[in-house]
C-alpha cells in the first residue's frame, strides 16, 4: 500500500517524521537543562541528590531519542547526514563528546571511589546542558543561515570553512537560536522538576525552582525575539521547478504566510510555552511541563518545516547554491523510504509503552526516601 | 573522486577500531549479564526468597555501571559514520541507514525505557511488571545486537541491492533478504551466544573471588551455578554457531577463510592446521613455506568450509592470482574490468551534466557489463586484495583455543557445583577468576578475525576503506583521535576503580 505512494509524499513523509522526533527531542532537553540549574536551585546535597535523580530517571530517553534522529536523518536523507556530519566535522564531535560525558555522569557521580570527584561530573552535566545545547541550536541554524560545502559529481563533501562546522557559532543568527534553546531547556528543566520532585519539607527548594522557570523564560525571550524578528526579515534560499536554487528576499516569511498550518503550530506553540511557564511560576501547578512540552514540540515542528517545505532546500550551502540539499534531492531511494515508512509504524505503539511506563514510574513523586536507596545516582 | 589521502584513511581506521572495540568492552557483559539478571530474578520471584532478591540486586548494581559506559560508546560509532566516512555514508546509506533507524526504533527505546523501571521501580511497580522489565531490557539489549549486526552482516555479504549508476550509489531493492542473509543470521547467533559466555564468566569471575576470599559463600555458589548453566550452553552454541559462520566465511569470502587459516596454495581435501607458526615476513607469491612449524588435520579444512571431505578450497593464492581450472578469475583481470566500469562512471556523470540522454544510456549500458568488478577498479595491485594474515590468522586460533577452554571449564563448575565441592577446589578458582579476562579476549579477538579478515574491503569486493573516508585533512582526525583516547582512557579507569569497589563491598552494600 505504502508502496504505491509517490517518493514526492514519501519524502514528505520523512521530513515530518524526523521533525517530529527531533521536535521531541528539543522537548526531552529538560534533562540538559535540568542538569544546569543544579547549582542554582539547589542548595545542599539533599536537593542536589533529588535534582540528580528525578533526572537520572529521564536521560536515557533524551539520548536515545538524539540517537534515533541521527538514525531516521541517516536512513532517510543519507545525503545531509553523510555532507553534514562529514563536512561540520567538529559541531558534530564537540556536540558528542558533550553527550559521552553526560552519560556516565549520573551513574558515577555518587558512586564511591570514582576517580574523578562529584563536582566533576556536575561540570560535565553542567557542559551538556551549556554547550551540548548551545551547539545542536547553532547546527539547527545553519538550516537558514547556509553551510560553506561544495559537493563534486559523486557527491564527495568538501568543506571551505577551515573551522568544519563549529564557524556555525559566530553567526549571530545562529548563537541567538542556540542560546534560546539554552534558555529554554532550563526553562523545561525547572517545569520538570516542579512537577516530578516531593517538596515536603522543602518549600525554599520549591520556590527556588519555580522562580527560575520564570527568570530562564525571561532570559529566553530576547533570543527568540531576535530569532523570529530576523526569521520573518532575512533573505532566504529558495529551489524552483528545475531544482535550481536562488536567494529571495523574505524566503521564510512567505513560508509562513504559505503555509498558515505551519504558522499556526508557531503561535500555540509560543502560546503553550507561555501557559506552561505561568502555570509552573505563578500558578503553582505541576502540569507546566506537559503545556511547555508540548509548546516546545510544536514551535519545533513548525521550525523543520519552515526550513524544508515550500520549496526551500533545508541544508543549503552558502558557497555553492546548487549544492543546497533538499529533502528531494538527499533522500533514499523509494524502496527504501517504503520499508522504512512500514517500520514507523510502529513509532506509536513505542510511545505508547514509554507513556505507561513513565505513568507507572511517575505516580509517586521523588522524595528522600528515593535518595537514600543504596540505587540512588 | 576526489583526492586519496592515505594518512586521513589509516587515522579513520585507528579511530574506529578504537571506539569500536572500546564499546565492544562493555557490549558482551550487557548481553549476557542482562539476562543472567533475569534469570536470577525469575528464581526470586518463583520461589519468594529474599536472598535471591539481594542476589539479584547486586548483579543489576554492577550491570548498571557496564550499562551506562556502554549506551555512551555506541552512540560514538554512529557520528562517526557520518564524520570519518562520509564517501561511505553516502554510497550505501540507503541500505545502511535502515537497520540503524530500525534498531532505534525496535531496541534502544526498550532499553532505556525498561533500565529505569529495573532500576529504580523495585518499590514502585508490582513485582510483575518489574520482573517483566528485567526481561525487556534483556530482549531489547539482543533485539540490539540484531539489527547491528544485521548492518554489519551486509557489508560483509552485501545482497538485496543494485548499484545505481545515475545517482552513483548502491541502492536497496530487498529488505527481506537484507535481513536474512545468512550472513548476518551466523553474526547475530554467533554473537550473542558468545556474548552470552562473556556474561557467564564474569559472574564466575567475581564469584570465584568471592570464594577464594570466603566471602559471601553462598551467594557466589548461587551465582555459580546459574551462570555455569547459562556459559556451558552459551558455548555449546558458540562452537556451533562459530562453525556456521566459517561456513558462510568459506562461500562468500573466501579470502578471509585463507587468510584466518593460512592457506596459501588450495586444493582439494585441503587440511586444517590445528597448531602452527606463520612464517615471519612470508607475501604471497614468494615461494616460502607458509607455515614455520604446524600441526595439521588431514582434509579437515574441507569438511570445515564446504562440508565435504574432498572439496576445494582456495588459498590465497588462487584468489589472487586465479586459478583456471576451479574458474577462479585472477584480482588483475577483475582490476581491469573495474577500471573500464570507473570511466564508464564517469562518462556517466558527465554525459547526466551536459543532458544528453542518449550519451547517458550507453554509457550505462557499458557499465553494466562490468559493475560487478567496480570496487576492484580502486586497488592498485593485486596484492592488495590480501588482508593482514598473521593478525587475522592468530586472532581465530586463539578465539577458538579459548572458545574450547570455556566449554571445558563451565562444565568443571558445573559437575564440582553439583557436588558441592567447589569451594575446596583452589586451582578451578583461580582459573575461574581468571576466565572473565580471557573471554572478553576471545570475543576482540572475533572482531579482528571478523573485520581485520575483510580488509581492504569496506563493503566485501564492491568498496574499498581507502574510498571510504571523508574529505578531510588527517590532523583533524587525529586531534579527535587523541581526545577519544583520553575521554577513553580516563572513563575506564573510572569505570574500574567504581566496579572493583562495588565489588569489594559486595551485596551487602546494595
Ligand atoms: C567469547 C567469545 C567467542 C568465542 C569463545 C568464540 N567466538 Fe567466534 N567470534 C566472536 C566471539 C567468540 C565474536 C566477537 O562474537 C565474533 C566477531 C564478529 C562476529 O560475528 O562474532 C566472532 C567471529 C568469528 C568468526 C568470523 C565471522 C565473520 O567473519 O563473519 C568465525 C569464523 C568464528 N568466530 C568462529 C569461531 C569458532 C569456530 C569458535 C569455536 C569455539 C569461536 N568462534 C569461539
Ligand atoms: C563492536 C564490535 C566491533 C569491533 C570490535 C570491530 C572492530 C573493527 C576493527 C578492528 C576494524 C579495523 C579493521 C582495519 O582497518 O584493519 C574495524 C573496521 C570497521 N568496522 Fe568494525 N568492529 C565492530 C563492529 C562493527 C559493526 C557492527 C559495524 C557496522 C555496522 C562495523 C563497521 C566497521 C567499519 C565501517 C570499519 C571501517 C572500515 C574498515 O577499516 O574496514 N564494525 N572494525
Ligand atoms: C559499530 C557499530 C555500532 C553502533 C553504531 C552502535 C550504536 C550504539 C548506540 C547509539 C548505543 C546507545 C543506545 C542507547 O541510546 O541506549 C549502543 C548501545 C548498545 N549497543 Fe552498540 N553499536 C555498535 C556496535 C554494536 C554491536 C556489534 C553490538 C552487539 C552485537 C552492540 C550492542 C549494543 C548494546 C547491547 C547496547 C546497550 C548498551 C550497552 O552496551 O551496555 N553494539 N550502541
Amino acid at each position: 500500500m505504502i508502496g504505491k505512494l509517490d517518493i514526492v509524499i514519501l519524502q514528505q513523509i520523512w521530513w515530518i517524521i524526523c521533525s517530529l522526533v527531533g521536535s521531541l527531542f528539543l522537548f526531552l532537553t529538560f534533562v540538559q537543562g535540568g542538569n544546569t540549574l543544579l547549582w542554582q536551585v539547589a542548595k545542599n546535597d539533599r536537593e542536589k541528590s533529588l535534582v540528580i535523580n528525578s533526572l537520572g530517571r529521564k536521560w536515557e530517553l533524551t539520548f536515545t531519542t538524539l540517537v534515533l534522529f541521527g538514525g531516521a536523518l541517516f536512513a532517510a536523507f543519507p545525503k545531509f547526514y553523510a555532507t553534514s556530519f562529514g563536512g561540520a566535522y567538529w559541531v558534530w564531535l564537540l556536540i558528542l563528546f558533550t553527550f559521552i560525558v553526560q552519560a556516565v555522569s549520573y551513574e558515577f557521580r555518587a558512586k564511591p571511589n570514582n576517580l574523578l570527584g562529584a563536582g566533576t561530573y556536575e561540570l560535565f552535566l553542567f557542559i551538556n546542558g551549556t554547550v551540548g545545547v548551545l551547539l545542536i541550536g547553532a547546527a539547527v541554524g545553519t538550516f537558514f543561515t547556509g553551510s560553506n560545502f561544495t559537493l563534486n559529481d559523486f557527491s564527495q563533501v568538501t568543506w571551505t570553512n577551515p573551522l568544519r562546522g563549529v564557524e556555525a557559532a559566530f553567526s549571530f543568527f545562529n548563537l541567538a537560536l542556540g542560546l534560546f534553546l539554552v534558555f529554554n531547556a532550563r526553562t523545561l528543566g525547572a517545569m520538570y522538576l516542579a512537577n516530578n520532585i516531593d517538596y515536603h519539607g522543602f518549600p525554599e527548594f520549591e520556590a527556588r525552582v519555580r522562580k527560575s522557570c520564570l527568570i530562564n523564560f525571561l532570559c529566553a525571550l530576547p533570543f527568540l525575539l531576535y530569532v523570529v524578528v530576523s526569521l520573518v526579515l532575512m533573505d532566504g534560499f529558495a529551489t524552483d521547478g528545475n531544482g535550481m536554487v536562488s536567494m529571495v528576499e523574505h524566503k521564510y516569511l512567505t513560508n509562513l504566510l504559505a503555509m498558515p498550518i505551519v504558522l499556526g503550530l508557531l503561535l500555540v506553540g509560543l502560546f503553550l510555552v507561555i501557559l506552561g511557564v505561568t502555570r509552573t511560576s505563578l500558578a503553582r501547578s505541576t502540569t507546566g511541563i506537559w503545556f511547555g512540552g508540548l509548546g516546545t514540540v510544536l514551535v519545533g515542528l513548525a521550525v523543520f518545516f519552515t526550513a524544508g517545505f515550500n520549496g526551500t532546500p533545508f541544508y543549503p550551502s552558502k558557497v555553492d547554491l546548487q549544492s543546497s540539499l533538499t529533502i528531494y534531492n538527499a533522500s533514499s531511494s523509494h524502496y527504501t523510504l517504503t520499508a522504512m515508512t512500514y517500520v514507523a509504524l510502529f513509532i506509536p505503539a513505542v510511545l505508547a509503552y514509554i507513556i505507561y511506563v513513565w505513568r507507572q514510574m511517575d505516580s509517586k513523586k521523588i522524595g528522600v526516601r528515593d535518595i537514600n536507596d543504596k540505587k540512588a545516582y | 573522486m576526489g583526492e586519496i589521502d592515505l594518512a586521513t584513511v589509516n587515522w579513520a581506521r585507528a579511530q574506529f577500531i578504537l571506539t569500536a572495540m572500546y564499546h565492544w568492552l562493555f557490549v558482551p557483559i550487557t548481553l549476557g549479564l542482562s539476562f543472567l539478571c533475569a534469570f536470577f530474578e525469575s528464581i526470586y520471584v518463583r520461589t519468594g526468597k529474599e536472598e535471591w532478591k539481594h542476589l539479584t540486586k547486586f548483579w543489576m548494581t554492577l550491570f548498571g555501571i557496564n550499562f551506562a559506559i556502554g549506551v555512551a560508546t555506541g552512540i560514538i560509532m554512529e557520528f562517526e559514520f557520518g564524520t570519518n566516512w562520509s564517501s561511505y555514508s553516502w554510497m550505501v546509506g540507503d541500505i545502511f541507514g535502515a537497520p540503524l533507524a530500525i534498531e532505534g526504533i525496535f531496541a534502544f527505546f526498550l532499553e532505556a525505557t525498561f533500565f529505569a523501571v529495573m532500576f529504580f521501580g523495585w518499590e514502585r511497580t508490582s513485582k510483575g511488571f518489574h520482573l517483566f522489565s528485567t526481561w525487556m531490557v534483556a530482549i531489547g539489549s539482543n533485539l540490539s545486537a540484531l539489527w547491528i549486526l544485521v548492518a554489519n552482516g551486509w557489508m560483509q555479504y552485501p545482497v538485496g541491492m543494485a548499484f545505481n549508476p545515475t545517482s552513483a550509489r548502491f541502492e536497496m531493492q530487498n529488505f527481506w533478504e537484507v535481513l536474512f542473509s545468512p550472513v548476518a543470521m551466523a553474526k547475530f547467533t554467533h554473537t550473542t551466544s558468545s556474548s552470552f559466555v562473556v556474561g557467564s564468566l564474569f559472574v564466575i569471575t567475581v564469584s570465584s573471588y568471592y570464594l577464594l576470599k570466603g566471602r559471601h559463600v553462598e551467594m557466589a555458589k548461587k551465582s555459580i551455578i546459574v551462570a555455569s548453566v547459562f556459559g556451558l550452553i552459551g558455548s555449546v552454541f558458540a562452537a556451533f554457531t562459530g562453525d556456521e559462520s566459517a561456513y558462510a566465511n568459506g562461500h562468500f569470502q573466501p579470502m578471509k577463510m585463507a587468510a584466518y587459516e593460512g592457506l596459501y596454495e588450495g586444493s582439494k581435501g585441503a587440511d586444517l592446521v590445528a597448531m602452527g607458526i606463520l612464517t615471519s615476513g612470508k607475501k604471497v607469491g614468494d615461494g616460502q613455506p607458509p607455515f614455520a612449524f604446524e600441526v595439521s588435520i588431514p582434509k579437515g579444512l574441507s569438511l570445515l568450509a564446504k562440508r565435504d571431505f574432498g572439496a576445494f578450497v582456495p588459498g590465497i593464492k588462487d584468489l589472487v592470482y586465479g586459478n583456471e581450472a576451479e574458474g577462479i578469475m585472477s584480482v588483475g583481470d577483475k582490476m581491469a574490468k573495474g577500471k573500464v566500469a570507473i570511466a564508464d562512471l564517469a562518462l556517466i556523470q558527465k554525459a547526466k551534466k551536459d543532458g544528453d540522454e542518449q550519451a547517458k544510456t550507453a554509457a550505462i549500458e557499458r557499465f553494466k557489463v562490468n559493475q560487478d568488478y567496480l570496487g576492484f577498479g580502486y586497488l592498485d595491485t593485486p596484492e592488495e586484495a590480501v588482508p593482514p594474515v598473521a593478525s587475522t590468522y592468530y586472532s581465530f586460533h586463539v578465539m577458538v583455543y579459548l572458545g574450547t577452554f570455556f566449554l571445558l571449564l563451565t562444565l568443571l563448575f558445573l559437575y564440582y557445583s553439583y557436588k558441592d565441592t567447589l569451594a575446596e577446589k583452589k586451582w578451578l578458582l583461580v582459573l575461574g577468576f581468571c576466565s572473565f579476562f580471557l573471554a572478553l579476549t576471545a570475543s576482540e579477538l572475533g572482531w579482528v578475525v571478523a573485520e581485520v579478515g575483510r580488509q581492504p574491503w569496506a563493503i566485501q569486493d564492491l568498496l574499498p576503506v581507502k574510498m571510504a573516508t571523508t574529505q578531510i585533512a588527517a590532523g583533524h582526525v587525529q586531534a579527535s583521535f587523541a581526545i577519544f583516547f583520553v575521554l577513553f582512557a580516563v572513563l575506564l579507569l573510572a569505570e574500574i576503580k567504581i566496579m572493583l569497589k562495588q565489588i569489594k563491598i559486595g551485596p551487602e552494600g546494595v
